[in-house]
């Protein structure tokens, strides 16, 4: 075979949907059936690492959903400020009066300093928004960047051109800054910057603003896949046979580019949690009575110098799921892609 | 290499052009009069709308950008907030001072900081790569790969602030980051930045860790390192002028990529250290909706990361002859 294969990655003839579901969920009953998505999932099995920090992974999810349920469970909630009923839990400079920021069973990570907070479902809530706009971040990216990508690609001439540029001016802003330039600029469309911004549009504007910045890069990557796909004799027998451009697109194109498809937004969710910590953190994004892992970490840093155990869970918990989530990302590009180069 | 420069810088300018212009657009869209902030409390109607003509905003937003770039060619008056001559960027609404003068004087802080600290990330993560290239598989490799993994997943506003609590306040090994002029006192200079350059580092070191091992892994096992080798060349010889050569492509794009981006603002490196440079500059000048500072910066922060990506590709062909320039 002399073709030029566009990328190792790329499994020649699969079946729509099976790809998606095996690599997600795929259950691998002995060896009939190998879909390149069966064989991702078996070697993915076999990598301790990866099936370890995809349990971490998942365990923060599930906190993350079941945030509500928990907290009940522990009978407390992340609004309630605990020390203005009992002042006996802050000392007088308003500090956890109890060692190590005010541990104890009944507040199992201490509580917050000045308002008496607990820690606990604080991070809880921290972990479940963030990862919340994180993931729908990701979706809304993901969906833009195949879509722009995959069309540029497929049309070529002026169409290509013109989403060539675009991206190469979107990755070519400075992008920490247009994050925190626009988020008032999106606000500002909505409401009357005088009065308060609710916390639902301030996630919707972080989400489509960390998407309006995000797409180009997968949109790039897919371009250049479908590039190469576009010439292949199945598309071309598919073009013959009478395929009207989407079903190209979708049943014949899309199927084949999973693989990229699914290594890039594993990248991406831990690089949206951080970015979102981030501009949380200087104050741009969600702010303070909502709980959120940048929040958390902006609190912690008023205090730092005289309580720093606040700032060590949100911060931890942050390190662990973020190394995580890179190492899974690892695992899961072995899987798919196992003769890609690290 | 001469036809090549003209045709990216040219397109460099189209590029910070469009930039300037989306962001100029853009701005308008928030109901803000930022003649309303500049007038202050006892504004009568009159008196804003003498703001408005000595800022400039009293006309069609198109007329608007165009004074602008008008302003940066043969400078522009401001009426009674005063001149601003040839390479005007533009009247801080807030500042009341021109743009350009203000980034001008919070450079040298973003500098110092973006220089000082690629010197530390260069040289501890192209050596750790190193040393886990040459002892493949040996304890110092799974080292350097398991801290290269921990440090990129490490956050500046949560490292920052561990560091500065440990080694500043509880062990004071350091000084609190501060910035003092190079000119005037060397010393606090680099004892004032030398957290931040650490701290900055930790996070950059391992991107250049993985990507110098792998590369120099694969540069490694080519067959004219095996060739060089079997000629007699001393290994050290090899390593440096052969293997490494081929290897410094891709880190020099990064490097690049990361100078022009720390030098265009570390924003959170600057909040979390409260330095006081182009970054902060930013988020404060968004937060008064400040637009012609937010210009300004933009202008630099996207010029610094077309110059350094034109600087990588001239740099690119020098290292490596069969790229050829068009």
């Amino acid at each position: 075979m002399t073709l030029p294969t566009p990328s190792a990655a790329v499994p020649l003839e699969v079946t729509d949907e099976s790809v998606v579901k095996s690599t997600t969920s795929g259950d691998p009953k002995g060896s009939e059936g190998r879909s390149p998505g069966r064989l991702a999932w078996k070697r993915f099995k076999r990598d301790r690492t990866g099936v370890i920090s995809a349990c971490i992974v998942i365990f923060f999810f599930v906190i993350g959903l079941a945030a509500p349920l928990i907290a009940k469970l522990y009978g407390k909630d992340p609004y309630t400020t605990y020390a203005s009923d009992r002042p006996d839990l802050l000392d007088a400079f308003a500090y956890p009066a109890g060692p190590n920021g005010g541990m104890s069973s009944e507040f199992w990570f201490g509580i917050e300093p000045q308002l008496g907070r607990d820690v606990f479902t604080f991070l809880l809530y921290a972990i479940r928004n963030s990862l919340g706009i994180a993931a729908a971040a990701t979706i809304l990216t993901t969906v833009v960047g195949v879509v722009i990508g995959v069309t540029a690609g497929y049309l070529g001439g002026k169409t290509d051109y013109l989403v060539g540029r675009v991206i190469d001016i979107l990755l070519s802003f400075p992008s920490t800054l247009f994050f925190i330039a626009f988020m008032p600029v999106v606000y500002g469309i909505f409401v009357n910057p005088d009065d308060n911004t609710p916390t639902s549009l301030i996630v919707f504007s972080l989400i489509v603003v960390l998407a309006a910045f995000g797409w180009a890069s997968i949109a790039r990557l897919l371009r250049g896949q479908v590039l190469g796909l576009r010439e292949r004799e199945f598309v071309e027998a598919a073009k013959v046979t009478g395929a009207s451009p989407m079903r190209i697109v979708f049943k014949e194109l899309l199927p084949n580019l999973w693989t990229p498809i699914i290594i890039q937004s594993t990248l991406m969710l831990p690089a949206y949690v951080t970015a979102e910590a981030g501009l949380a953190f200087l104050g741009v994004g969600v702010t303070d009575p909502t709980p959120d892992w940048g929040v958390m970490i902006g609190r912690g840093a008023t205090f730092y110098t005289e309580d720093i155990t606040f700032m060590l869970f949100p911060g931890l918990a942050m390190v662990i799921f973020v190394l995580a989530f890179n190492l899974l990302g690892d695992s899961v590009r072995d899987a798919l892609d196992p003769k890609s180069k690290r | 290499m001469f036809r090549f420069l003209v045709r990216r810088l040219l397109g460099a300018l189209v590029i910070l052009l469009i930039i300037s212009a989306v962001t100029f657009w853009l701005f308008y869209a928030i109901p803000r009069d930022p003649a309303m902030m500049s007038c202050g409390k006892n504004c009568t109607p009159d008196m804003l709308k003498q703001v408005r003509h000595n800022l400039g905003i009293d006309h069609p937003i198109p007329v608007q950008y165009w004074y602008w770039l008008k302003g940066i060619f043969v400078g522009r008056s401001y009426g009674d907030f005063g001149d601003c001559s040839a390479p005007c960027l533009g009247y801080s609404f807030a500042n009341r001072e021109p743009v350009l003068g203000t980034i001008l004087d919070r450079l040298p802080l973003t500098l110092s900081l973006a220089f000082g600290a690629a010197v530390v990330f260069l040289i501890f993560g192209v050596g750790a790569g190193m040393i886990a290239a040459l002892k493949q598989g040996k304890w110092q490799d799974k080292v350097a790969s398991s801290a290269s993994l921990l440090g990129s997943s490490l956050q500046i506003y949560f490292v920052g602030y561990i560091a500065m609590y440990f080694l500043v306040f509880k062990m004071g090994i350091l000084d609190n980051p501060s910035y003092t002029p190079i000119t005037e006192s060397p010393a606090d200079w680099f004892s004032g930045l030398l957290l931040p350059w650490l701290v900055l580092a930790i996070i950059f070191t391992a991107n250049y860790t993985r990507m110098s091992r792998s590369q120099l892994v694969e540069q490694l096992s080519e067959d004219y390192v095996r060739t060089a080798r079997a000629k007699g060349l001393s290994r050290s010889n090899v390593f440096l002028r052969f293997a490494w050569r081929g290897a410094m492509g891709p880190i020099v794009t990064i490097f690049g990529v990361d100078l022009g981006t720390l030098i265009g603002g570390a924003i959170i490196t600057e909040s979390v250290f409260s330095l006081q440079g182009v970054g902060r500059l930013a988020l404060d000048a968004v937060n008064k909706s400040d637009l012609p500072m937010v210009l300004g910066v933009t202008l630099l922060s996207a010029g610094a990361i077309v110059v350094f990506n034109i600087v990588v590709d001239a740099v690119y062909a020098l290292i490596d002859p069969r790229i050829r320039l068009a």
